[in-house]
């Protein structure tokens, strides 16, 4: 058997877990690792500018593959610059594995140079810790960490190793499990078949069913399961912010995104549905809004890998507890056994109620305005329009976002990638770093706003250093657009620190780091402006793009209401 | 509702931590909490008691399960049980109140552990509530300290909780 330090069979163990990138930036207490990441090739280490953005580009790597993600930081501030990032993936439910440098065990609790408390720090936000304690549990170790992160509900593990862990003079014996099992964790292998039987017969009985779909069937890989059953059934289906690729978005039985900022289609029509199937989704408030008054006359049917998700906010009259792609399998093939459908004179009235709510079939009408100006929401369908809507999409937090999951409907899982849970302002660019590294060939755009970009800029560096051509589609209305929009709403328009003020030029400083900066400000510019940006296929281009800045993001629904309390403009609500 | 939840825990560092953290987190109450390694050195029996909702109840005890070092777990207050609660107290003992404290003490079927020229140190088990009884009996004038451990507890008849 071979012999190995600890530090390096940190690097060889991530070899033998597959792992070919990790995001990170070396310090004091982990220098014997980066040592051994020197004197190997099997893993390439990707130097980010910031420990943030490390954790964030693992996390868009995670989501664009449902594979977990590998962040290498040192003890102290190194550690401590992940917590937005690995939070951000804890909400979301993405797996991902931050190995952490600490001072030598010795030292614990000296208060040390650059010693925190990581373990205690990330304990909130983590799926599961590790501490090492003897380098030769080190293969082990990682092997839990890897099994954590990316089976039952996926989430983000820390491993801690103190530098004494590491120390290049001890070797050991190392070997790689094949398989680890904890006898504490059995997550689900599959639903009740009782259970899915129960909610199917409810669902092809109903007479105004609906499906409403999350980020459990992104990451759990049933997009094909749920789309399936979606045209077998042939009832309407909609998406949250998290499960947008889920079903086809250009498919005519997709009502849109609902929840705070869906479409007045999906909204009303959850509110007057009598079963709702939740898949893969969780409630959240931003989905349901005012939890008395949701989907009043529905019976919940609530699919999902986590027991503690199930009637948490939203009471379940049929919980099923399994990962969604085997329930949805099983339910698709009761659905062919048996032949068991909805009646197609019953789904023929609804249908046609929800083509009166749907109107002219646009899910998110907005005023062009006189056209002196460039809209927001014209900027995302011209995105679309411009990678035929084949891109990898990433993006910030606010308005840009909302419009994004408004205007560019996703056809495929795994395409939208967004801070959905946390709302984390400057991961859209480390996230499209990360895919971009991943699919070099791949067309990936990070939607962002001024305020947003300005989170996360310095990764501008990175992307040179790694020759990462992601084209960044800033929408530039000067301001905290969303936060400005709820001022303009609930605060008379007292735009406290709402405003961007000082702003850099863009261009000049997209091409200080090598990239090239365009700026448009005339709607007749937008599109050819983007076409050639994307015709850049081996640069980063940084488009800095002038949007109305009065424009808000709507539907919004009414705080505390229904399902369908809405405002639909600035003037209209239901 | 006060409920009584039984913990198999896997006996390593920072295990108790999470469990603690969790209902901080989640905003749960504990009202008294017990550990201690069981027969078996890797696992420790955690014991809490929480007060609350149905639902709340529900959800505290998913979102133990859901941590990694949660072997297992039952509520006990869903089925008949045992409660015990050991409690030392130091009670003023002087002129006639000595008498009157050893015969309240009796009646408890206490044991007086420790004696000096004015106090007692009574120990006293039992449920919760026998052990406020106690306390209310002697009268809390008289009570100089208390200490109690907290409620451990373990169901009637067959049932038994280990892996």
């Amino acid at each position: 058997m071979e012999l190995l330090s600890g530090a390096e069979m940190v690097v060889r163990s991530l070899r033998d877990e597959g792992v070919k990138f990790i995001y990170g930036y070396p310090g004091g207490a982990l220098l014997h690792v980066y040592d051994a990441i020197f004197r190997q090739d099997d893993v390439t280490h990707v130097l980010v500018r910031h420990e943030q953005a490390a954790a964030h580009m693992a996390d868009g790597y995670a989501r664009a593959t449902g594979k977990p993600g590998v962040v290498l930081v040192t003890s102290g501030p190194g550690a401590t610059n992940t917590i937005t990032g690995i939070a951000t993936a804890y909400m979301d439910s993405i797996p991902m594995v931050v190995i952490s440098g600490q001072v030598a065990s010795h030292m614990v609790g000296t208060d040390a140079f650059q010693e925190t408390d990581m373990v205690g720090i990330s304990r909130p936000i983590v799926k599961h810790s590790f501490i090492v304690k003897d380098p030769r549990d080190i293969p082990e170790i990682v092997k839990k960490a890897f099994y954590l992160a990316q089976t039952g509900r996926p989430g983000p593990v820390v491993i801690d190793i103190p530098k004494d862990m590491t120390n290049p003079a001890e070797k050991f014996e190392y070997s790689y499990p094949k398989k680890v099992k904890l006898r504490s964790y059995n997550p689900a292998v599959r639903g009740h078949s009782g259970q899915i039987r129960k909610a199917l017969d409810l669902l092809v009985e109903a007479r105004r069913p609906i499906i409403y779909s999350g980020g459990g069937v992104i990451m759990g890989g049933a997009a094909r399961q749920l789309t399936d059953l979606g045209k077998e059934l042939g009832v309407p289906v909609t998406n949250t912010l998290m499960g947008l690729g889920g079903f086809p978005g250009t498919d005519r039985q997709f009502l849109g995104m609902l929840g705070m900022h869906g479409s007045y289609t999906a909204n009303v029509a959850m509110h007057h549905a009598d079963v709702v199937m939740c898949v893969g989704a969780r409630f959240d408030d931003r989905v349901i809004n005012g939890a008395a008054k949701f989907c009043p006359n529905a019976k919940i049917i609530h699919i999902d890998i986590d027991p503690a998700s199930i009637s948490k906010t939203i009471k379940a009259d049929i919980p099923i507890v399994g990962p969604v792609d085997s329930v949805l399998t099983e339910m698709l093939a009761m659905t062919r056994d048996h032949k068991l459908k909805p009646k197609a004179d019953v789904l023929a009235a609804w249908w046609k109620q929800i083509d009166e709510w749907r109107g002219d079939g646009k899910l998110f009408p907005y005023d062009m305005g006189d056209g002196s100006i460039i809209k927001p929401q014209t900027v995302i369908e011209t995105l679309w329009d411009v990678t035929k809507g084949d891109a990898y999409i990433t993006s910030d937090v606010g308005q840009h976002q909302m419009f994004a999951s408004q205007y560019y409907p996703f056809v495929k899982p795994n395409r939208w990638i967004n801070s959905g849970g946390l709302g984390t302002m400057g991961f859209g660019l480390p996230a499209a770093m990360g895919i971009q590294l991943h699919h070099p060939d791949a067309t990936v755009a990070c939607v962002t706003g001024e305020g947003s970009i300005q989170m996360n800029i310095q990764e501008l560096s990175t992307c040179l250093q790694y020759d990462l051509p992601v084209k960044i589609i800033t929408m530039n209305n000067q301001a905290l657009g969303m936060v400005r929009q709820w001022q303009d709403m609930q605060y008379s328009s007292r735009y406290s620190h709402s405003y961007m003020q000082s702003l850099p030029d863009f261009i000049k400083l997209a091409e200080s780091y090598g990239h090239i900066g365009m700026r448009v400000e005339k709607p007749e510019d937008l599109k050819s402006a983007m076409e050639e940006a994307f015709s850049h296929t081996k640069r980063l281009v940084f488009m800095d793009i002038r949007v109305d800045n009065t424009e808000h993001v709507y539907p919004m629904q009414i705080a505390g209401g229904s399902m369908r309390d809405m405002w639909l403009s600035k003037t209209e609500r239901t | 509702m006060r409920h009584i939840i039984s913990v198999l825990l896997e006996n390593e560092p920072g295990a108790l931590s999470r469990v603690v953290g969790l209902f901080s987190q989640r905003n749960y109450n504990i009202e008294t909490l017990t550990v201690a390694a069981t027969e078996d050195p890797t696992l420790s029996r955690l014991t809490l008691t929480t007060i609350g909702q149905d639902d709340v109840i529900e959800q505290i005890t998913k979102n133990l399960n859901k941590l990694i070092e949660v072997v297992k777990l039952v509520n006990l207050s869903e089925g008949a049980h045992i409660e015990r609660e050991l409690m030392l107290v130091k009670i003023k003992a002087t002129g006639a109140q000595r008498a009157e404290v050893k015969r309240t003490t009796d009646i408890f079927r206490g044991q007086i552990v420790d004696v000096t020229s004015s106090v007692y140190t009574v120990q006293l088990a039992g449920t919760s509530d026998k052990l406020d009884s106690f306390i209310e009996a002697v009268g809390p004038a008289t009570v100089l300290e208390v200490v109690r451990t907290g409620v451990s507890g373990i169901a009637r008849g067959e049932k038994v909780l280990s892996i």
